[in-house]
């Protein structure tokens, strides 16, 4: 399992990437295992803006569909419009070519409570898979 | 490619039937009217009958091989039913005449009303409900509805075993109402202890299946609908089991107050690849005014001499109705048809029967497959599709070995509380002779798992088709063959 | 088997069921054999009018029209009719692909990108269109406007469905010749969707030009619930801008059957199809790269989303949706529309017929294609007294049980199977009335 050490990590297993008042948003290579392939991103309008913890889009397999959560506060100044013709890229490149969306950062205060590369390492470990 | 589209074998200026020449003088269309194109077909009548007759020949039936789906009640479905459903009396009656002109339809729902209440324990029962999971968002509306009638506005809550079929809490989401899971005991029971923790005044009620999804019958059942009472909570039943149960024990007397009924399983009506189902729901005294309307009353009787009068009446308090007309006839036509040709002691039969050829096929496997509850079932049980010594081999692999032997698969991955389930439901139908040729291949696949492990990945090898790619048919999304995108 | 088990005998594997409610008395009639039994059928239905031996003129949402034999012969084959639902593709390839022409021809009918395996019936499918809508916005808008010529049993089930939901429905209590631009005045920014029928409830087939884009200005979905064999020949409602365009499939070859099983159809936008209820097929191979079909989409149903789930639809209407198929293939793109003309001819030659009688009056300021309101010089239930037992006739449906406004209006309902004898003898006992 891949758990890039200059991420951030949400227990709903998104990543965020900040930097300065920009963030990038995806899934974990931990998630996009457990959803296994990727057939479809439902992914917002830019210009959406969400409080932090709230649902901004899903990702779904065959077998199950999950709601993706903004873990910062936000709105949305670009989405990942490649996953529209390749959703597996989420699968192959999670933490790259498979980010779903871009904001700009309304609220960076939920940053604190996020875990680093080693604490997500270990909440992982401690789930059932 | 084993059959063509239909639209492949079209060729213009073809057409399967002729109609009658207008014999009116014609009145013209007004302009703008009329469309312009209609991408039908154009296919003479034998090619119609040969294109349906070679996909039908794609599919596997009951009346082809026995098809253990568990919880789905795959019975033989009698061609006596059939010819009823087609009396012409009965076929070409509208539903709209009045009344008075079609008592021949409404004294067979009024029978077939009284009968499902008497073999459910219930004091009234509406037809109307299309299907199983129509017949629960009736019955969750009722409960609803009785609460909020007696100005108990603060339930919100349905309680739901974590066993339930998923037609459970996405009915109570339809209704607008919280689910809240129940976890199940060691035993396959509803855990006793935390349904009583989570008791309390913002509970509508429970949905409980008995038998449940793992075949097994509640031990429980009279201290679980004690629970819920107590906190002035409803029982609903799901009556998706009730092939274990009929003549033996009724819901109703366990203290249920509303339970559906699947027609198209327990009734023996054919499920036709998907549908017409039907699903009555019958009630307690407490709810019988909100049963969705109309339903069928015996009007005043007119002396001995008179044959009972029947009318549509609508309860005071009904829930409204659920779908245009009286329900889903012609299919109520044949459980009627069932239960007159079974009579009491014949379906308390089926239902011994049923049950017999369930344990019979669970004594008679659990040593080669892992029975997570390894206890007496009812119609149906449940084991796991998996070997810690055959590595890479899973249920959906025995499911699909299992059609090279000549058999449909049995359910697979659900309850979803059994890790890689295959649940078996062999109904009361089937003879002994064909229940031993399941267990022989069900055996002979667990042997197969061990040696020939691919054989398994690989199956199967005598269907029409191999493996099909589930995950490309999401992403794709061909869901039509002639993309008219009018609507762009 | 027994001895296999270890059981004594069969009352062991009940011992789970409390004792003293085991083996109950059943009050049900005993067993007859099979001959006895259909003789009991045969009885009761000897105790119905019906269409195989009056002439009839009642349609309001259920139709008399020809099916062509092989429809039934097909349906009862084995191995369609005792399936269940697809879930094994391998060896349901019969079905599946059923369902694809199916979801194909809905489409075309419609002019829509994408439809479904089916619903309970055209009601239901409504219902399901207002829930769909609901998804849509998520909560955000709570208004429903429904045309008050939706067919009455159909809005009241969208009533049932939604009673748990708090959306305010409007628009029923218009007159019912309200014009569907007054219903679009009531559309406003927290409005989910505008129904409309077409043809509507009272046979009259409302101008839908320019609905779409006052609906849309408001950000609302249209909902057009349409009669399937009317489309046939006229214009299809995508063409008017349509979101979603549902419906009762009972007039494409299925039985009066007393009001059931019918066929609710349903068709909707791509860019809507995850949020459509019920089964989907769609088209992919298998792993020789042969074409197959499967139900796909399922990310949407409940048995993955559970409570999530906005629908708990399954079971549909399989076998039905099978017979509408055969009956599509069979008529055809010529045949369907010539259905379609001999009921305008012959609705109207009727209408004609009937308008000129003293008393009679046809109220009908649109077109219509099948179906037309009579204004009667007496009650209907008299009416159709006299024509039932003087004349051996069905009459028409009396709108003033729906309809206040139209106290002593039946409306008729004249099909390609209704001979001109048929006509003239309904108009001939009608005059007697005047």
């Amino acid at each position: 399992m891949n758990v890039p050490t200059d991420l951030k990590y949400a227990k709903s297993d998104e990543w965020i990437r900040v930097e300065g008042e920009v963030a990038t948003i995806g899934i974990s290579d931990y998630a996009q295992d457990a959803l296994s392939d990727i057939v479809y991103v439902d992914l917002p309008q830019v210009g959406a803006s969400y409080t932090a913890g709230q649902p901004f889009g899903s990702v779904e397999s065959v077998k199950a569909q999950s709601d993706v959560y903004l873990p910062v506060g936000g709105t949305v100044t670009a989405v990942n419009e490649a996953l529209g013709q390749t959703p597996e890229l989420v699968n192959s490149d999670p933490f790259g070519a498979g980010w779903l969306v871009k904001i700009q950062l309304t609220d960076a205060a939920p940053l604190a409570g996020l875990m680093d590369a080693a604490a997500y390492t270990a909440f992982c470990a401690g789930r059932a898979h | 490619m084993l059959e063509p589209l239909i639209y492949d074998l079209s060729r213009p200026g073809r057409q399967g039937v002729t109609l009658p020449a207008c014999d009116v003088p014609p009145t013209p269309l007004p302009d703008g009217l009329a469309r312009t194109t209609l991408d039908l077909p154009e296919v003479d009548q034998l090619t119609v009958v040969r294109h349906f007759t070679r996909l039908s020949q794609l599919n596997m039936g009951i009346d082809t091989t026995m098809y253990p789906l568990g919880s789905c009640t795959m019975k033989y479905n009698p061609r006596v039913n059939e010819t009823a459903a087609r009396l012409p009396g009965l076929a070409a009656a509208h539903p709209l005449q009045d009344p008075e002109t079609v008592q021949g339809s409404l004294a067979l729902m009024f029978a077939l009303q009284e009968w499902l209440a008497d073999i459910g324990g219930f004091a009234g029962v509406s037809l109307q409900p299309a299907a199983g999971a129509q017949g629960e968002l009736t019955g969750v509306l009722m409960m609803r509805a009785y609460h909020l009638d007696r100005g108990d506005t603060k339930r919100t809550k349905m309680l739901i075993p974590n066993s339930a079929h998923g037609t459970n809490p996405a009915t109570a989401n339809m209704a607008g109402l919280e689910v809240v899971e129940i976890p199940s005991d060691p035993r396959g029971n509803v855990d006793l202890e935390a349904l009583k923790t989570l008791c309390d005044d913002t509970v509508v009620g429970l949905m409980i299946t008995n038998p449940n999804t793992l075949g097994l019958f509640e031990e429980h059942v009279e201290e679980v609908v004690a629970a819920v009472h107590a906190c002035g909570g409803l029982v609903y039943g799901d009556g998706a089991n009730m092939n274990a149960i009929v003549g033996k024990v009724r819901p109703g007397d366990l203290g249920f107050d509303v339970l559906h009924y699947n027609l198209h399983k327990t009734f023996s009506t054919p499920h036709g690849g998907g549908g017409p189902g039907s699903g009555p729901v019958g009630v307690s005294a407490r709810l019988t005014d909100f049963l969705p309307g109309p339903l069928v009353a015996r009007v005043q009787d007119q002396g001995e001499t008179q044959p009972p009068h029947f009318s549509l009446v609508t309860p005071p308090k009904s829930i409204g109705r659920m779908k245009a007309f009286w329900g889903n006839f012609g299919v109520l036509v044949r459980a009627y048809a069932y239960i007159r040709a079974n009579g009491p002691d014949g379906l308390r039969g089926n239902s011994e029967y049923a049950v017999l050829n369930a344990n019979y096929l669970r004594a008679k496997l659990e040593d080669v497959y892992k029975l997570p509850y390894d206890r007496v079932c009812k119609h149906e049980f449940v084991v796991e599709g998996v070997w810690a010594d055959a590595p890479g081999v899973h249920a959906l692999d025995i499911a699909k070995r299992l059609v090279d032997y000549g058999f449909h698969a049995p359910t697979n991955y659900f309850p979803l509380i059994v890790h890689e389930a295959l649940m078996i439901e062999p109904t009361e139908t089937e003879t002994r002779e064909t229940l031993d040729r399941f267990v022989h291949a069900l055996r002979t696949i667990a042997e197969e798992a061990h040696t020939q492990p691919q054989l398994l990945k690989d199956a199967p090898h005598t269907a029409p088709l191999s493996r099909l790619d589930e995950i490309a048919a999401a992403k794709q999304l061909v869901l039509c063959c002639r993309p008219v995108a009018l609507s762009a | 088997m027994l001895a296999a088990i270890g059981a004594a005998d069969i009352e062991t594997l009940f011992a789970d069921i409390p004792a003293r409610l085991r083996n109950p008395q059943l009050n049900l009639p005993p067993a007859l054999s099979e001959m006895e039994t259909l003789a009991d059928l045969r009885e009761l239905a000897e105790d119905n009018q019906h269409a195989g031996r009056s002439a009839l003129f009642l349609g309001a949402g259920a139709y008399n029209h020809y099916t062509p034999q092989i429809v039934d012969a097909l349906i009862q084959r084995g191995e369609f009719l005792t399936a269940y639902t697809p879930y094994q593709p391998e060896v349901s390839q019969g079905t599946l692909q059923a369902v694809f022409e199916w979801q194909s021809m809905v489409c075309a009918l419609t002019g829509m990108d994408v439809a479904n395996a089916s619903h309970y019936d055209g009601a239901t499918a409504l219902a399901e269109a207002v829930i769909m809508g609901n998804e849509h916005f998520r909560g955000a808008r709570r208004k429903v406007v429904l045309s008050p010529t939706l067919h009455p049993h159909a809005r009241g089930v969208v009533h049932t469905y939604t009673q748990g939901l708090g959306l305010s429905i409007v628009g029923e209590d218009l007159p019912p010749d309200v014009a569907p631009a007054a219903l679009a005045d009531l559309v406003d920014d927290q409005t989910l969707l505008l129904a409309v029928a077409y043809p509507n409830f009272l046979g009259q087939i409302d101008d839908l030009q320019g609905l779409a884009d006052r609906v849309h200005a408001r950000g609302a979905l249209l909902v057009v619930m349409a009669d399937p064999l009317a489309l046939g020949l006229l214009t299809p409602p995508a063409a008017f801008g349509a979101d979603i365009v549902c419906g009762e499939g009972q007039s494409l070859g299925l039985p009066l059957s007393f009001g059931g099983p019918y066929l609710g159809f349903f068709a909707t936008r791509k860019s809507l199809v995850r949020k459509m209820a019920g089964r989907v097929v769609g088209e992919t191979h298998d792993r020789q790269g042969r074409r197959g079909f499967v139900l796909t989409l399922a990310t949407r149903e409940q048995h993955i989303r559970r409570e999530r789930a906005s629908s708990n639809i399954c079971t549909n209407q399989g076998l039905m949706a099978l017979a509408a198929t055969i009956y599509l293939s069979t008529l055809g793109k010529h045949g369907l529309r010539q259905v379609a003309e001999l009921c305008w001819h012959k609705s109207h030659y009727a209408a004609n017929l009937i308008g000129a009688l003293p008393g009679f009056r046809v109220v009908a300021p649109r077109p219509f294609l099948k179906e037309f309101v009579v204004a009667c010089p007496r009650p209907v239930a008299e009416i159709n007294d006299f024509l039932l037992y003087q004349r051996n006739i069905i009459g028409g449906y009396d709108l003033g049980q729906d309809y206040p406004a139209l106290k002593n209006h039946m409306l008729l309902c004249v099909t390609e199977t209704n001979t001109r004898a048929q006509i003239d003898d309904l108009v001939g006992a009608l005059s007697e009335l005047s």
